[in-house]
């Protein structure tokens, strides 16, 4: 009725105001594009190059054995394990910053991805089959949220220093575990000690279970975007707002745990994929979490692809575990954050 | 039309006696407001009417229902709290913020919708922000995320408003405006409930009044008869000399002796611990 009264028409304004809201469907897509190229050339990158116009024809039936066995059976398991392990640290990572409203957060720097790897490694050495192992990874990671984030609240609310103390130190202990356990068990059971320090997707397996998790992450977690938004601004003013502060905060650990625990049983403990994606994206598309977070699930997929291409490659016919590429990467995005946040 | 009610409602503070149980019927046209000394437990007051904290005794109604019973979206839908203490939350702009006051009306996959951001807007021109839509919030000063917090409030349409010291921060300009905006509400049928630390603005502008005191006891009535010289030096412990002003009185502290205003009967902080 006011429609032509008004010098400004509503939905007109509402494209231009809303930042992130009119785009996430765009930037999803140019995401998603991005995504499959990275894995097209993981596909294409190696020992051996097979030029992207020659992938299609692999699955031909006149294709080279030796190019398919290497592209099928080797290298298309290993870039979408690295996909979905980076999609979940990523996601994981966010939810964590929204939870904690900072930055920082990272299921690697916390101590999350250790108390999965002695988790899985303590199944392991016990003899335990696949699912047992998981289970137990869930639980590590569990107890290692629960450990971080009840420690670090006190009696306060959550101040950077406290909660990044709490959880390096954690993480270190996790690490000393993770080595002691190495130590004692059977090595040629378990893979080596760098998957569990420092993950490397060499010894990544089938990459289903992460996919499957990540797609269930991104569904799951659809619903919750606005009111992740609104948690982030702090738990007196979401109850205010009509958000259900603790099963919505229960949620979050729980995802957050469970998605760290996947990914550490797909390739070990990756570093700071969690803490570079949701920074790097907040920096494009601002903070809606509706966005954030599927573009968490493919920015960060991209992102462990390409660092994997990177570990493979970089000193062939060395293979570098990839959790060095991401520490490259993560330390100084890290520190910066770190500087900054005083 | 809803009424905020306390019945024989004790705010839970430790250390501290039950004082006197509160029977409070923030009616709508209502504007009430709190005032007491620092640690007189105002915060937490309105806090345990905004059902963000639980009563140690007694209960809270929400147009006769408890507000325990009820889902914090059903509150939302009803009651805005302006909070003293904003927590620093994540990166997010002008408009972002003011818009999450839409969040008890959207479903969970819906996005906002064009008036919603319309009122959002309006709400923000309210506040005279107009101009700072794509500002990052940690950008603003003291009194500018003030008004925010006051338009976030007010995009979310409710019929209860509860607010810690709304005017915080405040220039005079925007303590007048934000004063008149609550008045207004109140007007169009809000009950408003405020903390305030300046007595001046609650004689000027509130109809009702809630003394509380450190030791947990408390007096309510109407204005007038609750804002006299004697009642608020007891309160504050703090001698006064009291005019009238442009038709409302007007307290300043006498700062002529000191040690006579600490020796007023019965005032300030007993600072004695009461057995709980």
């Amino acid at each position: 009725m006011a429609g032509a009264e008004q010098p400004l028409s509503a939905g007109a304004a509402a494209q231009v105001a809303v930042p992130g809201l009119a785009r996430v469907w765009p930037s999803l897509l140019v995401l998603s594009v991005l995504s499959v190229l990275t894995l097209l050339l993981a596909l294409s990158i190696g020992s051996v190059h097979v030029p992207l116009s020659g992938l299609l024809a692999l699955f031909g039936s006149n294709a080279d054995p030796l190019h398919q066995t290497l592209v099928i059976e080797l290298r298309l398991p290993r870039a979408l394990a690295a996909f979905g392990t980076g999609g979940l640290l990523a996601v994981a990572g966010a939810l964590m910053q929204v939870l904690l409203r900072n930055p920082l957060a990272d299921p690697y720097v916390l101590g999350l991805s250790g108390g999965a790897a002695v988790g899985a490694l303590g199944a392991m050495l016990l003899g335990l089959g696949a699912l047992a192992v998981s289970g137990s990874a869930f639980v590590g990671a569990l107890v290692s949220t629960v450990l971080v984030f009840g420690l670090a609240h006190g009696t306060g609310s959550w101040t950077p220093t406290r909660l990044l103390l709490t959880g390096v130190v954690v993480a270190a202990g996790w690490g000393a575990v993770i080595t002691f356990m190495l130590v004692i068990g059977p090595t040629e059971r378990l893979p080596g000690m760098l998957y569990w320090l420092m993950g490397d997707l060499a010894y990544a397996r089938s990459p289903w279970p992460a996919l499957s998790m990540l797609a269930l992450a991104c569904l799951v977690l659809a619903p919750l975007g606005r009111s992740l938004n609104v948690l982030a601004r702090g738990p007196l003013q979401a109850a205010t707002l009509g958000v259900a502060v603790r099963p919505l905060e229960w949620t979050v650990f729980l995802a957050a745990s469970l998605l760290t625990s996947v990914a550490v049983i797909t390739a070990g403990t990756i570093g700071f994929v969690g803490l570079v994606v949701p920074h790097m994206l907040r920096l494009v598309f601002g903070a809606d979490q509706r966005l954030i977070l599927p573009a968490s699930a493919l920015a960060g997929g991209s992102l462990l692809v390409l660092a994997d291409i990177g570990a493979r490659t970089l000193m062939a016919p060395e293979q570098l575990p990839v959790g060095v590429i991401t520490a490259l990467l993560g330390v100084p995005t890290f520190l910066y954050l770190l500087y900054r946040s005083r | 039309m809803s009424t905020l009610r306390a019945r024989h409602l004790v705010i839970d503070i430790p250390d501290r006696g039950d004082g006197t149980p509160l029977d409070l019927d923030i009616a709508p046209g209502e504007v009430w407001g709190v005032l007491g000394p620092n640690g007189a437990g105002k915060t937490t007051l309105l806090h345990t009417l905004a059902g963000l904290r639980p009563p140690r005794r007694g209960e809270v109604l929400l147009d006769d229902r408890p507000l325990s019973g009820l889902r914090r979206r059903t509150i939302a839908r009803q009651i805005a709290v302006v909070f003293q203490e904003r927590q620093d939350g994540f990166p997010a702009t002008v408009l972002e913020t003011a818009l999450i006051g839409r969040h008890p009306f959207l479903s969970a996959l819906q996005m906002e919708t064009a008036e919603d951001v319309d009122l959002a807007r309006r709400s923000l021109a309210e506040m005279e922000l107009e101009g700072y839509e794509a500002r990052a919030v940690s950008t603003l000063s003291g009194g500018e995320r003030q008004r925010l917090a006051v338009a976030t409030a007010l995009a979310q349409q409710p019929r209860i408003w509860l607010a810690d010291e709304p005017s915080n921060h405040l220039d005079l300009r925007h303590q007048v405006a934000v004063m008149r905006l609550l008045r207004d509400q109140a007007v169009r049928g809000c009950s408003v409930f405020l903390c305030l630390h300046d007595i001046n603005l609650a004689a000027r502008w509130c109809d009702r009044i809630l003394l509380l005191y450190p030791d947990g006891a408390a007096c309510w009535g109407d204005t007038g008869r609750m804002l006299v010289p004697s009642a608020l030096e007891q309160l504050y412990g703090q001698k006064l000399i009291a005019t009238q002003l442009d038709g409302a009185p007007v307290f300043v502290p006498s700062v002529a002796d000191t040690r006579a205003a600490a020796a007023v009967p019965g005032a300030g902080n007993p600072s004695q611990p009461h057995d709980g």
